[in-house]
């Protein structure tokens, strides 16, 4: 509706639609639930809601194949050290600062890999 | 009284969030370079970042969109990647289902993996703290801030940080660190790694499907494998 003859770009409305279902999801039990009853085996597998997606979310990074099918070696020696450094610490800080001194580390010994 | 125990949820929410937002800034940044280089817009970019608010999703739809993926297929996939938010709804609805509207609808707009990881860890916990849902804004409201700062400055700046410090990877840690804490007994450790084998293994299938199914398989083994082991 722009007087100037200006068109809206079509990605506002793809935007629009994914910010609306986005918020769909996050007010779905949140919002428009409102106290609603969960059977309870249901409430007892959104305790496994943490650990099954954070792993979804993080293995495929920390496990990555190049364009060659060939392992990406510094990103998994990267995430398993962070892993264990976040197992011990349980800090954020630590766990992150780990994780990417062992990545540049091991990529400026093997700047090829 | 009643306010400084508020105030007191909302610091320690301040507190527990802090090394999340810093570690969420080089995902924010990322989206903002991916904007520019897209050839977005600021506008478009930036309004991205306030009206979708989920990392993930908004670098997988634009990385769709230059790869020339149809719209319909580009909103799929978003949803797909965001549907965790649904669980989480679902995980905190009965923590915050009693208080007003004027409350749940803004902590439904910023609920993020990290505000729900922390709020979560902390009602589990063994000493409950009161105003959860001042705990809850305490830490939800820095990673709105700068997850809209750090998109800025990826997309003005954001191209001065070279492609070889692989910031990307802060991402993957990022979870990494939420992910350790969550896994606090023998069926979270399955479900965990159900979720992250599916998950590396459907790297390849259509956007969001490896991610989504993932989960689901690993939420079921959880479940299931709870009766060979009554305790631990």
């Amino acid at each position: 509706m722009n007087g100037g003859g200006g068109v809206i770009d079509p990605l506002w409305w793809i935007i629009l639609v994914i910010g609306a279902g986005t918020f769909f999801w996050r007010g779905s039990f949140l919002v428009f639930g409102g106290g609603l009853g969960l059977p309870a085996v249901v409430r007892r597998a959104l305790n496994y809601v943490p650990p099954a997606v954070f792993a979804a979310l993080v293995l495929p990074g920390i496990v990555e194949f190049e364009a060659t099918g060939v392992l990406d070696g510094p990103r998994l020696a990267a995430g398993v050290v962070a892993g264990w450094v976040a197992w011990r610490t349980h800090g954020t800080i630590a766990t992150l600062s780990a994780g990417m001194v062992v990545l540049w580390s091991l990529r400026a010994l093997w700047p090829a890999g | 009284m009643v306010m400084s125990e508020r105030r007191m949820a909302f610091q320690s929410g301040l507190k527990a969030v802090a090394p999340m937002v810093a570690a969420v800034t080089p995902f924010g940044v990322t989206a903002g370079v991916a904007g520019l280089d897209a050839g977005w817009n600021a506008a478009l970019t930036l309004g991205m970042s306030v009206i979708v608010f989920a990392g993930a999703s908004q670098l997988a739809s634009i990385q769709l969109l230059e790869a020339g993926a149809a719209a319909p297929l580009v909103v799929i996939a978003a949803l797909l990647i965001n549907l965790r938010m649904l669980m989480y709804s679902a995980h905190l609805a009965p923590y915050f289902g009693y208080l007003p509207q004027r409350w749940r609808v803004p902590m439904a707009y910023m609920l993020t993996d990290q505000a729900y990881a922390l709020s979560v860890s902390r009602l589990m916990d063994n000493t409950p703290i009161a105003y959860p849902h001042w705990f809850y804004i305490g830490a939800a409201i820095p990673l709105w801030g700068v997850w809209q700062i750090a998109t800025a400055f990826g997309y003005w700046a954001g191209t001065a940080v070279p492609a070889s410090w692989e910031l990307g990877f802060f991402v993957p840690l990022i979870f990494l660190a939420l992910l350790v804490p969550a896994i606090n007994s023998r069926p979270a450790l399955l479900a965990a790694l159900v979720a992250g084998t599916i998950s590396v293994l459907g790297g390849s299938w259509p956007a969001g499907l490896g991610l989504t199914l993932g989960a689901v398989a690993g939420i079921t083994a959880g479940v299931v494998s709870e009766r060979w082991w009554r305790r631990d």
